[in-house]
């Protein structure tokens, strides 16, 4: 299982193990990681799922999708290491993965 | 009589009734014809009614789904299912696709992010308290003008720094702006459309340039729009100056205003999800999802085929209006459990379709659920109890889900 750590806003930090093969979304909520919303339960539509992915992650993290870039444009906070969780199927490669929070979802 | 109030729920054909008849709305007789639609007809075609032919969206995750692809669901050239009068082409970013939507939305979505929110908060629950303090204990009155539209009116003057004397205007613009029968099946005449919009532009042209004059340390939406590069000159693009103010005040009007309402209508109706509430002031913000996801503000919004499309086993056609009626994706079982009911703890009271989702997704909506939040905060605090002692009116129109008047009587703590 790979440890993946999500660093809220506030500079709290939470080491989840999580599952292969679902989504980093679903991962932070099974394991009660405040600050992801994901309104839309993981479907691409509401971007209330953002994070940013420290930069040497970002390639096991993988490419965002059209759709995702569009969602993701919408976000006043946006950055070049926004990704929506939800969008982000975990892997082994992602062991010592670390993603930080926004200050908000929206 | 309108075909669809005439026709039987349970038994007329599908073919015969009408689903954008306004008074399916403004009657609550909605609920039974649109569930047949999820069952029997979840992508369905409608070849005749006063706004010409359209499809109806109905469950859940179809909307979801058309709501999401605007590359073959353009929301150009308007989002109501009615058409939208040419002499004033208000141009709004809810009706454009990307990227021109983008740019818009970019430019004016920072002002109604959390962080603008946060402080505005004060300003805002002064305002709530002022309001609630003045209602008439022991009398009979009406929440929708002494609360609802009060309070939404003032948030709306707040967020443009409008004078505030005159702020039913605002609520004047709101109401005609999407209220007449081509558009929407409500009584409000073009000329007076018309003339109303007109004002509108004038009034706030002429508060553009007296701000320009007298620049403030304010972050209210004019100023935010001077500041920008992109907005700077808006003022020199009517249309689409107008359009931008018609998107926020319609958008932050309505519909927190009927949310406002839904939400005492929805307690009195489920009177022991209010004990719940009076047991526990902590599921508030829950609540606030649920009022929204039952009361679902807006009815529908509609996009046009961009080409030959096959949706849910059916052929949508290029340029087919098609319309995502949510007030019928938040009652979709497949979606949401026992979704007539009204329940304040929910395991996941986000998960509803009012905001819409996709690029287009409501702009206003932490705006939107801050205001309920701290309306019921501030109501629990002075009464026990906010009784309807009469029955509802209901606005006739296909697009705006809501209310003209709710009589009440409130009980202090
Ligand atoms: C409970 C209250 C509200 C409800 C139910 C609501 C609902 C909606 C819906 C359904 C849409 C279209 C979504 C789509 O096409 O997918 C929308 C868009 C929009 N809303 Fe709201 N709204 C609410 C409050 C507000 C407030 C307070 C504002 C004021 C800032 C606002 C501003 C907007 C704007 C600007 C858009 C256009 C977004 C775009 O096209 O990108 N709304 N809203
Ligand atoms: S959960 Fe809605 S976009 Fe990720």
């Amino acid at each position: 299982m790979p440890r993946i750590t999500l660093v809220e806003f506030n500079g709290t930090s939470h080491t989840i193990e999580a599952e292969v093969g679902k989504s980093l979304m679903l991962n932070a909520i099974d394991n009660s990681v405040p600050g992801i919303d994901a309104d839309c339960g993981g479907a691409c539509a509401c971007g209330t799922c953002h994070v940013f992915v420290e930069p040497a992650w970002s390639e096991a993290a993988g490419e965002s999708n059209p759709l995702e870039g569009a969602m993701l444009s919408m976000r006043p906070d946006q950055s070049d290491l926004s990704r929506l969780s939800c969008q982000i199927e975990v892997t082994d490669a992602m062991d010592g993965m670390v993603v930080r929070l926004p200050e908000y979802q929206m | 009589m309108n075909q669809a109030t005439s026709a039987l729920p349970h038994s007329a054909p599908l073919d015969q009734i009408d689903f954008s008849d306004p008074n399916l709305l403004r009657d609550d007789t909605w609920h039974r014809y649109f569930a047949r639609l999820r069952d029997e007809s979840p992508v369905h075609y409608q070849a005749e009614s006063p706004f010409g032919p359209f499809w109806s969206i109905t469950r859940f995750d179809d909307i979801v789904a058309v709501d999401s692809n605007f590359k073959d669901f353009s929301s150009e050239p308007a989002i109501l299912i009615g058409d939208i009068p040419d002499d004033m082409p208000a141009e709004m970013f809810i009706a454009m696709d990307p990227p021109k939507h983008d740019v818009q939305r970019r430019a004016v979505q920072s002002v109604v992010a959390p962080r603008n929110l946060a402080e505005m908060e004060v300003l805002i629950r002064s305002r709530v308290c002022a309001i609630l303090d003045g209602l008439p204990v022991g009398e009979t009155f009406d929440w929708v003008s002494d609360v609802s539209i009060n309070l939404t009116t003032q948030m709306l003057a707040t967020l443009f720094d409008f004078p505030f004397e005159q702020r039913h205007k605002l609520t004047y613009w709101s109401d005609i702006a999407a209220g007449t029968e081509e558009m929407t099946g409500g009584d409000v005449s073009t000329e007076e459309r018309m003339e109303g919009l007109k004002e509108c532009l004038q009034t706030f042209t002429a508060l553009w340039h007296e701000r320009k004059a007298n620049p403030r340390d304010s972050f209210d939406l004019i100023t935010l729009l001077q500041r920008d590069p992109n907005t700077a000159d808006m003022v020199d693009k009517p249309m689409e100056y107008l359009g931008n103010l018609m998107l926020l005040i319609v958008g932050g009007n309505d519909t927190t205003r009927n949310s406002a309402t839904g939400g005492v209508l929805a307690l009195n109706l489920f009177p022991e999800e209010y004990d719940k509430l009076r047991a526990d002031h902590s599921l508030i913000p829950s609540m606030v999802s649920e009022i929204i996801r039952w009361q679902t503000p807006l009815a529908h919004m509609r996009r046009r085929a961009t080409r030959d499309i096959e949706f849910g086993g059916q052929q949508i056609k290029k340029d087919d209006k098609v319309v995502m009626w949510y007030m019928s994706g938040n009652r979709d079982e497949r979606a949401i459990a026992s979704p007539d009911q009204f329940i304040i703890d929910r395991e996941n009271p986000r998960h509803h379709i009012s905001f819409g989702f996709g690029v287009h997704r409501c702009m206003g909506n932490r705006l939107a659920e801050m205001q309920l939040r701290i309306l019921w905060e501030e109501i629990m605090q002075r009464f026990r109890f906010v009784e309807v002692v009469g029955e509802p009116v209901r606005v006739k129109s296909n697009f705006v889900k809501g209310y003209e008047s709710l009589p009440v009587r409130v009980h202090p703590v």
